[in-house]
């Protein structure tokens, strides 16, 4: 990928940084603690996936750490409707 | 009053929560034998692979343990008197108990070869195991695994972290035969090997040969001999049922429970993968070995142990694992045997699933993408989903939410069907509505 490509991901990860949050599938979840040992901030982002909560931190930089360690794809981003209708 | 959980599995410490939602007041023990007390023991592979810190296995801290006010006793239950409703201990004194839950789970069915004991044969069950393994696994050295299943290659990715040259030894002509399909075995077996991972089909160990009370090499059916100088197996796993045993409960393969995980006998409770739980929907009981499943049934049984009459209701398994470092999601019924009211569709790859919306998304980023589709009448029954996570949790939620898929089953089951495409669009479609 060149410089181009850089270019173009950038629009949809700002829009992940502005109106996301990481929303955990309590099934899916056996509580290993990737996700919470790779935050870079110190969320236990494994308590949520337990209680089956968003991930409501207001130190998360929804920097995606998490989302992609997790080797079971429990975690995700979901838009927050604070956002929601605006974008669309 | 005083209720005692025997295990430190998942499925007792959800119990201690349900009990502590409604209870604030009398004394909770959990008793147990493993030294480490509660940690992920599916974390274990990770830890295996260098993903993670032992440390990080822990999900709870002290503070989360004293706010649910139970005592933690470290120590193996050596049998239970149902009678006078008391634990007798190898090195403590007996404890008595009103209302007592069994999870003490399973543990790896023994390898039974002569040189089975010898140093360096290994299985993975607990966090001593996993170290055992570190311990003994040196880069460029020779490891043979055997077994199935997600355990076996647990094993083979850990020890290929190391460094080690591994051999896996299949009895079969393929990988995990009665849950995937030729195909999904076939795409983790090429995988393996670009791994340099040794295959062998048809093969099992006759003997473990040692040298100085230490694995040296295995023997096979025909004679060949294969060095090794660690040998990690994983060929099942069976239910710890000795305390039940002894206690005169009820048992099959499991500890029989009903619809509440009450076992035969007043006041002893069963949950998790020693249970074998009575489901009202098919009149069967069914054993399960999965961390959900677990977690749910230590919840119910502690709501019944402190008095809420709730009924444990099964949902279709879902679990989500590595294989040779793709990532599966298998959801409901896949394998096994031939159900005649099924009909399996299985392709391989399609364009527009990989753009759903943002909000859908898992994991992306995969080279191999694999979907299948098993279709009832009305619902899909269940799913394999390999590589390209984005169809997992729509198929998740149509599976499990058992949602009327008849606007596309003719469809689904077409040749040539573009599976991901069809389910793309329904889903999207019905969420756009709702």
């Amino acid at each position: 990928m060149g410089i181009l490509g850089l270019f173009k991901r950038e629009p949809s990860r700002h829009t992940v940084l502005a109106a996301g949050q990481v929303v955990p599938d309590t099934a899916r979840c056996v509580q290993c603690g990737i996700c919470t040992f790779n935050c870079p901030v110190g969320i236990d982002v494994r308590a949520h996936a337990w209680r089956g909560e968003a991930v409501k931190h207001s130190t998360c930089l929804t920097c995606g750490e998490c989302v992609s360690r997790c080797p079971r794809g429990v975690l995700r981003f979901e838009r927050t409707d604070l956002f929601r209708k605006g974008e669309e | 009053m005083r209720y005692v959980v025997i295990g430190t599995g998942v499925a007792g410490m959800s119990a201690v929560e349900a009990i502590r939602s409604m209870d604030g007041e009398n004394e909770i023990v959990m008793a147990g034998d493993d030294p480490h007390g509660y940690y992920s023991r599916p974390g274990l592979a990770y830890y295996l692979s260098g993903e993670l810190h032992d440390k990080a296995l822990y999900p709870r801290t002290d503070a989360d343990y004293n706010r649910l006010n139970f005592h933690f006793v470290k120590a193996q239950v050596k049998s239970i008197h149902k009678e006078s409703h008391t634990l007798e201990f190898d090195d403590r004194n007996p404890l008595s108990y009103d209302r007592l839950l069994l999870a003490v789970g399973a543990q790896a069915m023994p390898l039974k070869v002569p040189g089975a004991t010898l140093d360096g044969v290994l299985k993975l069950d607990h966090l001593e195991d996993a170290r055992r393994i570190l311990k003994a696994a040196h880069r460029g050295r020779a490891a043979v695994v055997i077994g199935g299943g997600i355990t076996a290659l647990e094993l083979v990715e850990g020890l290929l972290a190391h460094g080690m040259k591994v051999r896996y030894l299949l009895r079969g002509d393929r990988y995990w035969s009665n849950v995937l399909d030729t195909q999904e075995s076939r795409i983790v077996e090429a995988r393996l090997q670009e791994e340099s991972v040794t295959l062998h089909h048809h093969a099992e160990i006759t003997e473990v040969l040692g040298k100085s009370g230490h694995v040296h090499a295995v023997r096979l059916p025909d004679g060949q001999i294969l060095k090794c100088d660690l040998l990690a197996y994983a060929i099942g796993i069976q239910p710890r049922l000795e305390l039940a045993k002894g206690a005169g409960l009820a048992l099959d393969r499991g500890i029989l429970v009903n619809e509440y995980l009450q076992t035969s006998v007043d006041d002893i409770y069963a949950a998790g993968d020693v249970a074998q739980v009575y489901d009202p929907m098919t009149g069967r009981s069914v054993m399960d070995s999965l961390w959900h499943p677990a977690r749910q049934q230590g919840y119910v049984a502690g709501l019944n142990m402190a008095g809420k009459r709730t009924v444990y209701s099964k949902a279709a398994p879902l679990n989500v694992t590595r294989l040779a470092g793709l990532t599966t999601t298998i959801i409901g019924t896949v394998g096994g045997g031939r159900d005649d009211d099924l009909v399996g569709i299985a392709r391989g790859d399609s364009e527009t699933w990989r753009e759903l919306p943002d909000a859908a998304i898992a994991q992306s980023g995969f080279e191999v993408n694999r979907v299948r589709v098993m279709v009832g009448e009305n619902t899909l029954t269940g799913a394999v989903i390999m590589g390209d996570q984005k169809l997992s949790l729509p198929l998740e939620k149509m599976i499990l939410g058992k949602v009327d898929i008849s606007p596309i089953r003719e469809r689904l089951l077409a040749p040539g069907s573009r599976i991901g495409d069809v389910i793309t669009e329904f889903w999207t479609s019905r969420n756009s509505k709702n």
